[in-house]
């Protein structure tokens, strides 16, 4: 099972919590999923209105590990302060670390992203930054001292699944000893299960959930995905090959 | 003097962060605060002392992905 930051999760499925028809659709997908880490955010609130706290309730009762994001910050400035403000509003020393760098794609800012880590991680945060499968920025976050790297599949909110296979196997073949988790972009378990199967140790999804039309049903998909997934990567797959070759024996077969 | 709160325009009548999570109604609710672009923690807020113009953010748990 995954271990972030020293802390072992007993799933390889991350859930946001955004976007769910209720909140009680919300409650029943993440029993379903067997998701183990939560992601939330933090939002401007008015003074009567006890949203947050009624949410914060919910959460609380998954009995998940959350994880605050920063997301919708455009600059460093702005991700160091969110993130200051989650790390006290959640009593969490973890961070999804968002510096977006592209409005229109989502991208994240790979020059912000480094320079927010670096300093959050002076600040005792545990940074888990959205990126992409960029090797050379990567090696940047891990030099900053990210011991979590959460690589795009596709833009968030896609549901494309995973864009750059080639990248992706790069990047874990580059970092064993990262734990790395595909964030965004996915869409369908199957490319959940794709993920695990090629090694990494998580994966990261809000909208494939909470936009299917039973969103409950989804959850429990995505966690047979990627139970199949990691199944599949302990077995050690076969290799594929390009010609044909006969599984069923060609000795003793009758002469007709 | 006058404070922006979540970019809404108030008149506030005392003198630190603190004092002005109680008049704004915010009481005991789970929020944690900014003003002028940098975080101050909830064990600050009493000895933070506000001026005229600042602008104070206020955010509580919200859904996210």
């Amino acid at each position: 099972m995954p271990v972030f930051y020293g802390v072992e999760i007993d799933s390889r499925l991350m859930l946001g919590t955004s976007q769910y028809p209720s909140p009680a659709v919300l409650a029943e997908a993440f029993r379903r999923s067997g998701a183990g880490i939560a992601t939330v955010s933090v939002r401007r609130e008015s003074g009567r209105d006890q949203a947050g706290q009624n949410f914060w309730n919910l959460i609380k009762d998954l009995g998940v590990a959350v994880l605050p994001n920063t997301a919708g910050c455009h600059s460093v400035r702005e991700a160091v302060t969110t993130a200051h403000m989650a790390r006290e509003l959640f009593e969490t020393s973890w961070i999804k670390l968002e510096v977006i760098g592209h409005s229109d794609t989502l991208q994240p800012d790979p020059f912000g992203s480094i320079e927010a880590a670096r300093i959050l991680i002076e600040d005792g945060f545990d940074v888990f930054p959205y990126c992409t499968e960029d090797l050379v920025v990567c090696e940047r976050l891990v030099d900053a001292g990210c011991k979590v790297l959460m690589p795009w599949g596709a833009p968030i909110g896609t549901g494309l699944g995973l864009n750059n296979i080639y990248g992706l196997r790069s990047l874990r073949a580059h970092f064993p000893e990262i734990s790395l988790v595909i964030d965004a972009g996915l869409g369908l378990p199957s490319q959940a299960a794709q993920a695990i199967e090629m090694g990494f140790d998580a994966v990261l999804l809000n909208t494939a959930v909470a936009k299917a039309g039973d969103p409950v049903l989804m959850a429990e998909g995505f966690s047979c995905a990627v139970k199949a997934g990691a199944l599949a990567y302990a077995a050690d797959p076969m290799e594929p090959r390009d010609m044909a070759a006969p599984s069923t024996p060609l000795i003793g077969k009758a002469f007709l | 003097m006058k404070i922006l709160i979540n970019d809404t325009l108030i008149e506030f009548h005392g003198n630190t962060l603190s004092q002005l999570l109680v008049q704004a109604g915010y009481g005991s609710s789970k929020v944690a605060t900014a003003v002028n672009e940098t975080f101050v923690s909830g064990v600050l807020r009493d000895l933070h002392m506000l001026n005229p113009g600042d602008r104070v953010e206020i955010v509580a748990p919200k859904q996210g992905g």
